[in-house]
């Protein structure tokens, strides 16, 4: 069986559960077909609904009053709880911030491995095994992974890398609550405030169109340009991890395997060289554009159009004709 | 508080912005590129030395790795740790994270603590696993991702980043903490400690002293085993032009069109 952990905040669940859902839909048919989503709260049940439409055949709804908000050390002990009783194959959990904490503490705890940010995953036809491939030695090798004794076998996925599968309202989980046994003395770290992020940008996943820079941008004056790029074409700004350490732009805008996985329409890449580490956070947009200096940097081997030049010229001649363009599209109108 | 102990775990890694593959046999090329301590393990260190400026601290810094990761032990004197510990043994290689942590905690309880500081994660790995694998070995208290920490009594308060929020936490000491570089920014190694520092002792910790059974330690006891790498076979090629800036944006343009990235009215 697999089991997919699902992550909700304030009662409503993350789209990276739903993904992994879908994902395990899938590798499940090579095994015993069953997908067990478990998620953890307080007063969640009426959760167990949307889950299923997802795909999941069994729903296990954690409830307790301690846990009501996020900590690591409840959090872990309910899933030790369940897994120990439940024993899955396979155990998938978005690598979130909190996913990413949970899952070593579940995993030493559990006493098996745990593969993070995997970018694919598979089912080994002849060993059944879960075959976890992930980005190593700073993205530029890829690594398949597997953990053939220990049980369960434990990844964690970036939301993004799996799309949110179909929903099908007619589908209709086997539904359980489960009350854990949890104390407030099991709680060891104390939350005492949480502090809203203020976003001053739309969240990068959620973008249509992404111009992103990296360390050939050279300053951080000169994302002023990409901007108003990414404005023209309705989307956003995002950067490599050269350009985000350059302290160019803020961590939430990093796109790559310590970033964010983004999918757009339209990722155009300038002065980036395209690390696997930063190509595993594009590679699936629908067009790529990449605009660089150097004919041989790897970005220009995933790009559909690869303009080898210097970038700055260019992006200003784009800006202008763009403009062009929209001022006789709105002369047409009027 | 001189009797305060403090242990910082660190790991030398290779400076992976410098690591590339080689486009044709498709392997990694190593050479020339340097060791270094990992970014964020410095900012523990930091963190570390800035509690023992002020309240008075023992610091010691454990690295596991081959005998050349006393390099890394060496710069951690020169930059104010007390004493420095090396976890090395030819049968450790190959252990994967729940090993790792396994092995170090062991190595922690040994040297003796009451707050344990480590990067949240290591530049050629990027699990972030270890830090957080080893406080549940010890079974004590993780606080993940601090941009800020300070003590006060038997407490360490924590500001913690996560995703949409920060979490101010607490818990009580002995406790494990890892870091960001958005905490600190790392002191520069003392003239007068890099002198002193290459006759600085290095305890070793080798099998004999942590005394594994070696079956439960490296590749051979490790859960998970890397069954292929790989670099990624190439896409299809698009189109690649070279020419004029002028002529490359109306080419982006007519494409964007093509593609119905851009709106026609």
């Amino acid at each position: 069986m697999i089991m997919v952990y699902c992550e909700q905040r304030n009662g409503e669940l993350l789209n990276v559960g739903l993904e992994l859902i879908g994902k395990a839909v899938e590798l499940s048919k090579n095994l015993d077909g069953e997908v067990t989503a478990v998620v953890c709260g307080n007063k969640i049940t009426h959760l167990s609904d949307k889950i299923s439409q997802y795909g999941a055949t069994r729903v296990i709804i954690v409830e307790h009053p301690l846990l009501e908000k996020y900590t690591v050390d409840a959090y872990t002990e309910a899933l030790y709880q369940v897994i120990s009783s439940e024993n899955p194959d396979i155990l998938l959990i978005g690598a979130t911030f909190t996913g990413r904490e949970l899952g070593p503490r579940l995993a030493a705890r559990l006493k098996t491995g745990l593969t993070a940010d995997c970018t694919n995953l598979e089912i080994d036809p002849e060993s059944k095994l879960l075959l976890m491939t992930r980005p190593a030695f700073g993205g530029n090798l890829m690594a398949t992974i597997i953990c053939p004794e220990r049980r369960p076998q434990m990844a964690t996925i970036r939301p993004g890398v799996f799309p949110l599968p179909k929903t099908d309202i007619q589908r209709k989980a086997e539904v359980y609550i489960l009350t854990p046994k949890l104390s407030e003395e099991d709680i060891k770290v104390k939350i005492q405030q949480i502090i809203a992020k203020v976003r001053k940008h739309k969240d990068i996943t959620a973008e249509r169109v992404i111009v992103a820079g990296g360390r050939g941008v050279g300053s951080k004056e000169n994302f002023e340009l990409l901007e108003e790029l990414a404005e023209l074409l309705g989307g956003g700004i995002a950067g490599s991890r050269a350009a985000v350490d350059e302290g160019w732009l803020s961590k939430d805008l990093q796109v790559g395997q310590t970033g964010k996985v983004v999918r757009p329409k339209l990722y155009i890449a300038v002065g980036i060289s395209g690390a696997i580490q930063h190509l595993a956070g594009m590679q699936e947009s629908e067009y790529i554009i990449a605009i660089n200096k150097d004919p041989e940097a790897p970005i220009m081997k995933v790009a559909d159009l690869a303009i080898v030049g210097d970038w700055k010229p260019i992006v200003r001649r784009l800006i202008q004709q763009l403009k062009q363009t929209m001022d006789i599209q709105e002369e047409k109108i009027s | 508080m001189m009797s305060f102990k403090i242990i910082v775990f660190a790991k030398q890694v290779p400076d992976t912005t410098e690591v590339r593959v080689d486009p044709i046999k498709g392997t990694l090329i190593r050479d020339g590129v340097k060791s270094i301590m990992n970014p964020e393990d410095k900012n523990a260190l930091e963190a570390a030395l800035q509690l023992k400026d002020r309240y008075g601290a023992k610091v010691t810094v454990i690295t596991m790795g081959p005998p050349s990761a006393e390099a890394i032990l060496r710069e951690s004197y020169a930059m104010g740790a007390d004493e420095a510990v090396l976890v090395t043994d030819p049968l450790y290689a190959g252990a994967d994270t729940w090993v790792t942590s396994m092995i170090l905690a062991k190595a922690a309880q040994i040297v003796g603590f009451d707050l344990i500081l480590t990067g949240r994660q290591a530049i050629d790995g990027d699990t972030a696993q270890v830090g957080i694998e080893i406080a549940e070995h010890l079974k004590i208290p993780v606080i993940a991702y601090a941009v800020d920490l300070k003590i006060e009594g038997e407490r360490v308060i924590v500001t913690r980043e996560l995703d949409s929020t920060y979490e101010v936490v607490s818990a009580k000491l002995p406790c494990l903490v890892t870091c960001t570089k958005e905490l600190n920014k790392p002191r520069y190694m003392k003239v007068g400690n890099i002198f002193g520092c290459f006759d600085r002792p290095i305890s070793i910790f080798n099998n004999s002293v942590l005394k594994f059974d070696k079956n439960e330690v490296g590749l051979v006891g490790s859960p998970t085993k890397v069954r292929r790498t790989f670099t990624k076979g190439p896409k299809e090629q698009g189109t690649i032009f070279n020419g004029s800036a002028d002529e490359a944006a109306q080419l982006i343009l007519s494409k964007l069109k093509a593609e119905k990235l851009i709106t026609e009215q």
